[in-house]
């Protein structure tokens, strides 16, 4: 962001390319395309140069990635890839795959105990004792059990799928093996037993069969607990940083793995943390570069005398006492700045303030019992918000940029919300609320959360449990949250016992007698 | 000032004998007490530790006899005629003070300047003592 007016002829300045580091680590293929449109883009790059030249030449690295440019070219190109097949073929199939088991296991399961009961009268109905009282009994409770295991399952396997996380979920695949042995012992059990020697006791098989169910609703049981209940009381507190401008959040969690308490944080992060606004970073990264750009360096030894390392350290060392010694008036000029900021945001929402509310006195809702208006007077909601609109637009216009926030809301956008307030009796306030304070993703259009793919890098494996200390990363595209965790402590708590009767008090008394 | 219940208490003190000056019926001295074991000590301004239940000095009347004696504002009341008033209630000091028979009143006071006065004389003189006033005052050491 630093114009190139601003030096003076024979300058030199060192920027550091900070953000391409940052870029690198999210995706292997997008890093090299990027990298490269920087580097050629920007003229001599003095670090990678030989040239004994280089002290007297002018070289400007432009290690801008707070340009709203770059960034779109970098989400078109994630959306291009989305699009194309590349890296979702691996998990799509693997999803794929996992699902069609989990269907087969399920009906395995279901039509297990309805082959119990139909075999006996399939192989040897005349060997067979009719059913009675109190067999039939248990038909219908298995028929009942077998009703109420379907609903369960449906109720809790059958939802739609909230993420792709990176591992297995491990409950699940202990639960899906654990039913599958269970199921494989009692056919082993049927077949050997029953089926091979021809019971003729048809109620023992009916209860072999009620049994199995019985047993099924119970790791249905296990099942709920393991995968609803556990986590639910919470144990761990959990501190979310976003790296970019600091904004922190604590949220409390049960015991969960870490990929599952990654995407608990991920929802939150939608709800409660304000929109990520690149373009209020971009003053700490000029001043930044300002510190770094009052400096020289000279190699006085000439090039390739000392290995490369220490010659980059000694340069380092030699810029941080410069930069340490010099007096830097810098934050004098932040302090005004930022009141002056202050100011201009205040007065511009004093003046947007005051056109919206005039602006939404021009129309009011049609009664009922008026007299029918000229089709041309009466409007819906759009029109309405389309003729009040350009009253205010200019003011709200310049709030935006002011606050620089013009690119979250389109027109359209805009549009559509003072229809929605229009329809819904809002008062011009309430309107106002959602442009005056930066609000949580999801508010914002489908462009700005749409297509958001999270890495999560953690040094600990993804599945294994939350634990005291443990730090992870979440890392999109434009920034990264940090998460650490604490467990919360123990609570030792006693009773104190106080007796209604004890609350008694005095006068203080302080008099002073003349003698 | 401050003393350990159950400890002997030592203090420099002074002795005031003040005159009752009769004034229609009744015989007044020309000051105000405060403090007493049934009273609130925190309130004191006037005392170093704030749990003394001590009597205290409120108040002297100007040109009272209290005042021609020498008794100033803030003066703890350590003995009234031999009697003890340093654990007695505010209403036990008042008679005491007060009684009809008796037209004079002497005074055991204590207060900080005292302490202070004889720290000094003992470190630059051991033989140097402060002068007398008019009023007949002697600095003792009492131990109650």
């Amino acid at each position: 962001m630093l114009s190139p007016m601003v030096m003076e002829e024979g300058d030199e300045v060192l920027q550091v390319l900070e953000v391409g580091e940052a870029v690198e680590e999210v995706k292997e293929v997008i890093i090299s395309t990027i990298e490269e449109e920087i580097r050629r883009s920007s003229p001599l790059n003095s670090k990678t140069s030989q040239d004994d030249n280089w002290g007297e030449t002018t070289t400007a690295i432009t290690g801008t990635s707070e340009h709203s440019l770059s960034q779109e070219d970098i989400v078109r190109i994630t959306k291009d890839l989305e699009d194309s097949v590349g890296l979702d073929c691996r998990r799509y199939v693997a999803r794929y795959v996992a699902r069609s088991i989990a269907v087969i296991l399920g009906l395995l399961v279901f039509f297990t105990p309805l082959a119990f009961l139909v075999l006996p009268h399939i192989l040897w109905p005349e060997k067979l004792q009719s059913c009675e009282t109190a067999c039939e009994g248990l038909l219908i409770s298995v028929a009942f059990k077998l009703l109420i295991l379907l609903l369960a399952v449906w109720a809790l396997f059958f939802r739609p799928a909230r993420a792709g996380l990176p591992r297995a979920f491990v409950f699940r695949i202990l639960l899906a093996v654990l039913v599958l042995l269970f199921v494989i012992s009692y056919w082993l059990f049927y077949s050997v037993r029953i089926l091979d020697s021809q019971d003729m006791n048809y109620q023992g098989i009916v209860q072999y069969a009620v049994s199995l169910v019985d047993a099924l609703l119970f790791i249905h049981y296990l099942a709920v607990v393991l995968l609803e209940l556990r986590q639910l009381q919470p144990c761990f507190s959990v501190c979310v940083t976003r790296a970019t401008d600091g904004e922190t959040r604590h949220y409390n969690l049960g015991q969960l793995s870490i990929q599952r308490a990654a995407l608990a944080i991920i929802e939150r992060y939608y709800c409660d943390f304000p929109i990520h606004n690149p373009a209020l970073l971009s003053a700490s990264k000029s001043r930044a570069a300002k510190h770094l750009a009052g400096l020289k360096v000279y190699n006085v030894d000439g090039p390739g005398n000392n290995a490369s390392a220490g010659m980059a350290q000694s340069q380092s060392r030699a810029m941080i006492a410069a930069a340490a010694r010099r007096r830097d008036t810098s934050h004098n000029e932040l302090y005004y700045e930022e009141a002056e900021h202050e100011r201009r945001v205040r007065k511009r929402r004093a003046r947007l303030v005051v056109a919206v509310e005039e602006a939404f006195t021009h129309i009011k809702r049609m009664q009922e019992e008026e007299p029918k208006k000229a089709p041309g007077d009466v409007m819906d909601p759009r029109e309405a918000a389309q003729a009040i609109f350009p009253s205010m637009a200019r003011a709200l216009q310049k709030y935006l940029r002011t606050t620089k926030q013009q690119h979250c809301h389109s027109m359209e956008s805009i549009q559509q919300h003072l229809a929605f307030c229009i329809t819904n009796n809002l008062t011009p306030k309430a309107f106002l609320e959602s442009y005056l304070s930066p609000g949580p993703t999801l508010q914002y259009g489908k462009d700005h959360w749409l297509g958001r793919r999270w890495t999560l890098i953690s040094e600990a494996s993804v599945t294994s449990g939350l634990k005291d200390g443990s730090i992870f990363l979440l890392k999109c595209v434009d920034f990264s949250l940090v998460v650490t965790s604490k467990k919360i402590p123990y609570v030792q708590m006693s009773e104190e016992y106080i007796d209604p009767k004890s609350h008694k008090f005095v006068l203080r008394l302080q008099s002073e007698t003349s003698v | 000032m401050s003393f350990v219940p159950g400890q002997p208490v030592t203090a420099v003190v002074q002795r005031v004998e003040i005159q009752k000056l009769c004034q229609g019926e009744n015989l007044i001295l020309g000051f105000s007490i405060g403090g007493g074991i049934d009273q609130d000590p925190g309130q004191n301004p006037f005392s170093e530790d704030k749990s003394d239940k001590g009597i205290y000095v409120t108040r002297i009347t100007p040109g009272g006899p209290a005042e021609s004696a020498g008794l100033k504002m803030g003066d703890k009341i350590m003995q009234v005629n031999g009697w003890d008033m340093t654990m007695v209630t505010h209403d036990q000091a008042r008679k005491k003070l007060t009684k009809k028979r008796e037209d004079v009143v002497r005074l055991l006071i204590t207060r900080k300047s005292l302490e202070e006065a004889v720290k000094h004389s003992k470190g630059s003189h051991p033989s140097h003592l402060p002068a007398q006033t008019n009023a007949r005052t002697t600095k003792d050491r009492v131990v109650l």
